[in-house]
């Protein structure tokens, strides 16, 4: 069943006692509340993933290698409401151009908590589910990963409008060259602002310190590591248990093939216990869709833990932003430090110039003039800096925190509602046991 | 072969009891036996064969012990059915618990007694109630005698001795109390079966004092007599049975396949445990981990702690759901793939004591056939020279061969009549068996169907109350405006 982890509905509330799927929960096209809410884009335009091909093709270094592509799909809203929906705007994308796409928004936008990718490689596996890229399940989980992550970035009110999104979504160039030129683009306004964006990543993994630290922002970053380890752990111990449950219900189904034998000696007891022995087998199979809807759930986490990882990322770049200010300010007051030195020929602190001044002698009044002009100038200069930088600093830190209690609110109801369809799933699971055991029991009788 | 019928017949004059001979007579006989026939019978003690042999039957013969002239095997065992069946509709009238494990400290050793209590309306019993203590030793006492007095029942098995395996220590709780229930279930099962609980044996186990019950177990077959046995049953199996009867090796098959499928199911159970003893462990981490989320989250804190809560109490219901599995269903498959080996035993028995038939057989037949060529043989110059009259020497030899001839004939009888009894005791055991065992294994079944049904019951309410409790909530915030 297609449902993006971003599909709910569940503020559609029953009767009390009704544990059964609303009908809004069970449809497909139900958008997330935060979605309704969104932006113009979603209010025009109809977004979803909605195939998975693979691909053979030369890739860098000129040697084979199979891919799979993804096909986004684009339509009218009205067309839609209409039933008179036109074929579609399509094309395909692989995954790494979803990173580039992802990668050039965190430049972009750096106060934005950036909606995350599924997982680059399937972790948190529980044994049967393999860790390979081209498994068709983890191929089929990764394009409804991708579709959320485009109604993500295309509900947020300041990525939506992005030009480089909208072209990623519709623009389809040559049949050959799919999509290339929005990732030239990409790349080329990447490397237009990169020159400042490449120091400041670098930056960003360089170590340093803030001198007056944003207590809000460190408790975020705070808050962002707890969240990733608690939801790790989580995902971790999940998936232990689940490969421990394959195991109960799986041994069961020896109980189906041993009490079959048993019946072919058996005059009396034979049909009760050839007829158990099916609902053992029965009980044995279920595991397999029960474990795959979990998995449903387990991708919900993950979300929320790559989305920790871009929450840190913003607090980080906040620190990046305050440090950048605080280096300015810290320069331009050394400056008028040095400034006022010169002037008054004090030297108030110990430095090297008044060292050797002292020793050699004071340099002549036009070197003098001529240091004064140049200070004069800097100083001029570092004022102007500073007063950017804070305007930058400002800004940043109002849009950052905007976006985090857009993200705060978004969190809180997209794991309330994943909480409560786990409680569903579990209800399901329940009641098939006690059909399943039930069953079993009357044979069991009839023995 | 010779030797031991001789030995046989010194010891045994009775044809289809194995032990008990050693026991004076003057011990009272069962109550249901006149005085007069106990008097006639030789070595005639509180075996039980004779509850059977004798009840409503009118022996005014006393003289012959020999059934066939009197009441053949096949209207014995009539009686045995018919017994039974009286007993059926009877309401059951001895009730038996073992309960109450107490260590027992002594000198030399430390031992478990447990508690037995009797409870009867039976007239052979002096009171209405009873209780002593007895220890698995003597359990293991009274089957070996059953087993002695009956080679061809099936006796329910006792739970296994202690074997020094993996962790399990002797005094550990959960292993006595799985002792406890098997030994209960053994009397119950020696109880309701109505041959066994008539016997004496069984009734000095449920009331009699510790030093009765010492002095009473002394009297008991002596070593000399086991021996015997053992080397017969040894002697037997090498012979082999040649005639098996179809529906005998019918049922070995039936052991044989029985045994397999029954080991079967009691691993696949172990193995189901095992496994859900790792799940709990694993899902015990689950809700910890939720409420140390739920201390870094402000609106998100109580939905997640409700789901530690939630988890935690699934956690509760599956461990209780092991327990069933392991206090209950394991035990109670275990003890039939006990059970199996009673019934080879059973069967390796009828088996033995056939052969015993054949060979007494072969050996009229060879005396026969010797007697037939003696009487053609002309005598021997020895005996001439002896002295003797070569017709005298002739008719001396065929005299004596007429002797063991008559001899060899009626051991045979009375091997034959021992054959068909314990076939015909074994017949109706294993028809009374199986359905025991059907019904056993069907309420086993039944009952962890039930237990499983009961665990997904309880998960369902505990999820349904946090899915209540959310949608509750939901409800209250709905209002809230979101732009």
């Amino acid at each position: 069943m297609e449902r993006t982890m971003a599909d709910s509905g569940s503020e559609d509330i029953a009767v009390i006692g009704n544990t059964d799927l609303t009908p809004s929960e069970s449809q497909n096209n139900v958008r997330n509340t935060m979605f309704e809410k969104g932006t113009n884009l979603l209010k025009r335009m109809e977004i979803s993933v909605a195939e998975a091909e693979k691909r053979t093709g030369k890739n860098a270094v000129n040697m084979q290698e199979t891919y799979t592509v993804y096909l986004i799909e684009t339509r009218p809203v009205d067309a839609v409401q209409e039933a008179t929906s036109p074929v579609p705007d399509s094309l395909w994308r692989r995954y790494s151009e979803f990173e580039l796409l992802r990668n050039y928004l965190l430049v972009t936008y750096p106060y934005v908590v950036v909606p995350p990718l599924p997982e680059k490689r399937a972790e948190f596996v529980w044994h049967k589910l393999s860790a390979d890229n081209m498994d068709p399940d983890f191929v089929e989980r990764r394009r409804v990963g991708l579709e959320n992550f485009l109604l993500r970035v295309a509900s947020h009110p300041a990525l939506s409008n992005d030009k480089i999104f909208r072209s990623f979504l519709t623009e389809v160039e040559g049949k050959s060259l799919e999509g290339n030129r929005v990732r030239d683009r990409i790349s080329s306004e990447g490397i237009v602002s990169s020159s400042c964006a490449d120091s400041r990543i670098k930056a960003l993994n360089a170590t340093f310190r803030v001198k007056n630290p944003d207590k809000r922002f460190a408790e975020m970053k705070h808050y962002g590591d707890e969240l990733q380890s608690v939801i790790s752990q989580l995902l971790r111990v999940r998936a232990r248990a689940a490969d421990r449950l394959y195991g109960v219900y799986k041994v069961h189904g020896n109980y189906g093939r041993v009490f079959s034998e048993w019946s072919a000696i058996e005059k009396e007891m034979g049909d009760g216990l050839q007829s158990a022995g099916h609902h053992m087998d029965a009980y044995a199979a279920s595991i397999d869709d029960i474990l795959e809807e979990e998995e449903h759930y387990a991708d919900q986490l993950k979300e929320y833990l790559f989305y920790a990882d871009a929450l840190r990322a913003v607090c980080r770049k906040h620190e990046l932003t305050q440090y950048e200010l605080e280096t300015a300010a810290q320069d331009l007051c050394s400056k008028k430090q040095q400034q006022e030195e010169l002037a008054t020929g004090t030297v108030r602190t110990f430095s090297l110039k008044g060292m050797t001044s002292k020793l050699f002698g004071q340099e002549t009044p036009e070197q003098r003039e001529a240091k004064l002009k140049m200070l004069e100038a800097q100083i001029e200069e570092g004022e102007e800096l500073v007063k950017e930088r804070n305007v930058e600093s400002g800004e940043f830190v109002k849009g950052a925190w905007a976006d985090i209690e857009r993200f705060k609110e978004q969190k809180d109801h997209d794991l309330r509602e994943a909480l409560i369809n786990y409680a569903i799933m579990q209800i399901s699971m329940c009641k098939k046991g006690i059909q399943v055991w039930n069953n079993a029991k009357e044979c069991f009788s009839k023995m | 072969m010779k030797l031991l019928g001789a030995m046989m017949q010194i010891k045994r004059p009775r044809f289809y009891s194995d032990s008990n001979n050693s026991v004076p007579s003057e011990k009272s006989p069962p109550v249901s036996i006149p005085a007069d026939i106990s008097g006639e019978m030789l070595d005639l003690d509180e075996d039980d064969d004779l509850e059977v042999f004798s009840k409503g039957t009118s022996l005014t013969d006393g003289n012959s012990l020999n059934p066939s002239t009197q009441t053949s095997p096949a209207s014995m065992i009539n009686q045995y059915k018919f017994q039974e069946e009286e007993e059926d509709a009877d309401a059951k009238d001895l009730f038996v618990t073992v309960d109450n494990p107490e260590s027992h400290v002594t000198a030399i050793e430390t031992y478990i007694t447990y508690r037995v209590v009797t409870k009867t309306t039976r007239s052979e019993f002096d009171s209405s109630e009873f209780e002593v203590r007895r220890r698995y030793q003597d359990f293991l006492w009274l089957r070996g005698r059953l087993e002695e007095a009956h080679p061809t029942l099936i006796i329910h098995p006792l739970p296994e001795k202690f074997v020094m395996k993996g962790m399990v220590e002797r005094f550990n709780e959960d292993f006595i109390e799985n002792r406890r229930r098997a030994l209960h279930r053994f009397l119950n099962r020696i109880a309701e079966h109505p041959i066994f609980s008539s016997g004496d044996d069984f009734k000095i186990f449920l009331t009699a004092a510790p030093g009765e019950l010492i002095s009473h177990k002394k009297q008991g077959a002596g070593f000399l007599s086991r021996m015997g046995e053992t080397v017969r049953a040894v002697a037997a199996s090498v012979r082999g049975v040649r005639n098996r009867p179809d529906e005998f090796t019918e049922m070995l098959e039936y052991s044989e396949a029985f045994s397999q499928k029954i080991s079967a199911l009691h691993k696949v159970t172990q193995r189901i445990s095992k496994e859900q003893r790792e799940y709990l462990e694993e899902l015990k981490e689950c809700g910890p981990t939720l409420a140390l989320w739920s201390s870094c989250e402000e609106a998100l804190a109580e939905p997640l702690r409700c789901m530690a809560d939630s988890l935690d109490r699934c956690c509760q219901e599956t461990e209780e759901q092991l327990k069933h599995i392991n206090d209950e269903l394991i035990p109670d498959l275990h003890e039939y793939v006990l059970c199996t080996d009673t019934l080879k035993a059973v069967l390796r028995r009828r088996d033995n004591i056939q052969a015993d038939l054949e060979a007494k057989a072969e050996a009229l037949a060879s005396k026969k056939t010797e007697r037939e060529s003696e009487s053609k043989v002309l005598s021997l110059a020895w005996d001439s020279l002896v002295g003797r009259s070569p017709e005298e020497v002739k008719q001396h030899k065929l005299h004596k061969l007429n002797g063991q001839i008559k001899e060899i004939r009626d051991e045979l009888e009375k091997l034959e009549d021992r054959q068909e009894w314990a076939n015909n005791a074994l017949r109706s055991d294993w028809t009374r068996w199986k359905k025991i065992m059907r019904t056993d294994l069907q309420s086993a079944f039944i009952d962890t169907a039930d237990n499983n049904v009961k665990y997904y019951e309880k998960c369902l309410a505990i999820w349904e109350s946090f899915l209540h409790s959310q949608r509750a909530e939901a409800e209250g915030n709905k209002n809230v405006d979101y732009s």
